[in-house]
């Protein structure tokens, strides 16, 4: 404690050598910079301000309120809807999952085994994923044939098909899944067995131990990977696009289709889709890290 | 206790079916090709097809010349961080997670403004310089997985006493970066590099709003106007994808030995 506050009361002479030396020391990190600006401020920051320009280059509002036409209202709240959807299930499902490897009591080795499948799977996304699940759960698919053949019932006759909604959803579910297990067990893994033990001596019974210690220190996790599950779907257009090319109305796909042929024949419209997807992600990914931040207070 | 682990189990055996059973289903499809018996016939087709070769050895020459941009970009700026500069920390740290926060799409649809061939900088005027930009794009994808990566590889090390030792010797910058830091956090550095690979070498949506002839859109392509090859395709992906991870964890695991 004594050490520490003598260091800030007295900068060293290394300190001060390094502030004399600032001015020099920027150029070290210059490239990473021009980089991002090239990259990622310049592009991100044309589309910002494009979608508040007229085609004149005029400052106008229009655009954003244009997006509540019917066709784009429809295609970002079916996104939304998808993305919720996916983000949830494999939030539910992630936990139960990442809660059975770490406090189920099973096998040591399943651990590592199931870790390992989840990096695989969670970078498994894209058209090949598309690809699979057709192969699975399409027409002719295995479950689909298996199902008809041994049990007589045709899951098609039901109303479920593939390319719609749930058939996507369950499909994101394959890498948001195992995205949430990734990212979970860390912090499962810092629930204290003490704190268990602690309120089991104080009498508490496993329900309580749940509600009143494990989940108020674990919800900034749950909720902030809910979010960043979320986005992670909402931006998704490989995989959308490789099951259902552009027969589902999702706002990835409006916007590759304007990308690709200005369908909606107005650029600075384009422009303010592409704004309202920036939102949207940006605002769930920063509730994300704001979460990740509180979430650390007691998971170290 | 065995009952309460049913639970745990129960939970494992329905994930595991959930994942295993769509590879299955995969594979199973793509051995349909002959009618009436297994065969192998989609692989050799697709494995000879000269577009597949074409599209896979674009796409891997470009996940090569991203990792090596990436690597030069990320490990020098993280290294003067932690030396030099700890208080811009958070802002490359919030520089580097911002691919993740903007959507791919997002990011191209901005490159295809700003870098057409009317602009300042026209990188989309000729194929070569498409290529770049393209390369450009995948840095920047995999910029959040490759500056973790390096981060946390750096932060094992005393990266000042090694820094200190090597100019004490009279090492200069490049010494010391090349030849003390590089070999340091070689495995932080082939774990961002695999994890990279898997990310592009499938990429779709870059690679074809760009309209470079990589493996994605030959994958969509193929998936529009074939039957069996998809599936085959699906499976050469997973492997991929598969080797990909599993060599992180060799390196990572030889690491670990190394270090003990």
């Amino acid at each position: 404690m004594t050490t520490q506050s003598r260091v800030e009361t007295h900068p060293t002479p290394a300190a001060t050598l390094q502030l004399g030396r600032m001015s020099w020391s920027w150029l070290g990190v210059a490239p990473f910079f021009l980089f991002a600006l090239m990259f990622l401020i310049l592009p991100t920051g044309f589309l910002v301000v494009g979608g508040f320009q007229d085609a004149d280059g005029n400052f106008t509002l229009d655009n954003i309120a244009r997006l509540f036409r019917p066709n784009i209202l429809s295609a970002y709240w079916i996104s939304l809807e998808i993305s919720a959807a996916s983000a949830l299930g494999g939030a539910v499902i992630g936990f139960f999952l990442a809660y059975a490897v770490v406090l189920g009591g099973l096998p040591r080795w399943l651990r590592p085994t199931l870790m390992t499948f989840c990096g695989v799977a969670s970078n498994f996304a894209g058209i090949p994923l598309a690809f699979a699940f057709l192969a699975t759960l399409g027409r002719t698919g295995l479950v689909t044939v298996l199902l008809v053949q041994y049990f007589g019932f045709n899951i098609y006759s039901t109303g479920f098909n593939l390319l719609s909604f749930w058939g996507l959803a369950l499909t994101y579910l394959y890498f948001q899944i195992p995205l949430m297990v990734l990212i979970l067990t860390p912090a499962l893994d810092g629930l204290k067995r003490e704190w268990r033990e602690a309120s089991a001596i104080l009498g508490a019974t496993a329900g309580q131990y749940w509600r009143y210690v494990a989940l108020p220190v674990l919800w900034p996790s749950l909720l902030g990977t809910t979010l960043l599950l979320f986005a992670n779907s909402f931006g998704a257009v490989a995989t959308a696009y490789g099951l259902t090319g552009s027969s589902l109305n999702i706002v990835t796909i409006l916007l590759y289709a304007q990308i690709r042929g200005d369908v909606l024949h107005d650029q600075n419209l384009g422009y303010a889709l592409a704004l309202g997807m920036i939102l949207i992600t940006g605002l769930s990914n920063g509730a994300y890290i704001w979460l990740g931040t509180r979430s650390q207070r007691w998971l170290r | 206790m065995s009952r309460a682990r049913l639970g745990p189990w129960l939970a494992i055996a329905l994930g595991a079916l959930y994942f295993l059973v769509p590879l299955i289903g995969t594979f199973e499809f793509s051995l349909r090709m002959r009618r009436g018996e297994y065969s192998f016939d989609a692989y050799w087709i697709v494995l000879s097809d000269p577009r597949f070769q074409a599209t896979f050895g674009y796409s891997t020459v470009l996940a090569l010349a991203t990792i090596v941009v990436g690597v030069l970009l990320v490990v020098p700026t993280a290294y003067w961080i932690q030396l030099r500069l700890p208080r811009l920390r958070p802002v490359v740290e919030f520089i580097t997670l911002l691919p993740l926060v903007i959507p791919a799409i997002v990011l191209v649809f901005g490159y295809l403004r700003i870098y057409n061939s009317s602009s300042l900088l026209p990188m989309t005027s000729s194929q070569r310089a498409t290529d770049v930009l393209l390369m450009c794009s995948y840095v920047t994808l995999a910029l959040p997985y490759m500056y973790r990566a390096v981060d946390t590889g750096l932060r094992a090390i005393d990266v000042r006493t090694l820094t200190e030792a090597a100019e004490s010797l009279g090492a200069s910058w490049f010494t010391i970066l090349f030849r003390v830091i590089f070999p340091n956090v070689r495995v932080a550095i082939l774990s961002g590099a695999f994890l990279t690979f898997a990310i592009v070498i499938g990429e779709f949506t870059m690679a074809s709003l760009l309209d470079r002839p990589a493996f994605g859109p030959y994958l969509q392509l193929m998936g529009a106007n074939r039957a069996y090859e998809p599936s085959a395709l699906a499976i050469i992906a997973f492997i991929v994808t598969w080797a990909c991870m599993g060599l992180i964890q060799v390196f990572g695991r030889g690491a670990r030995q190394a270090a003990r």
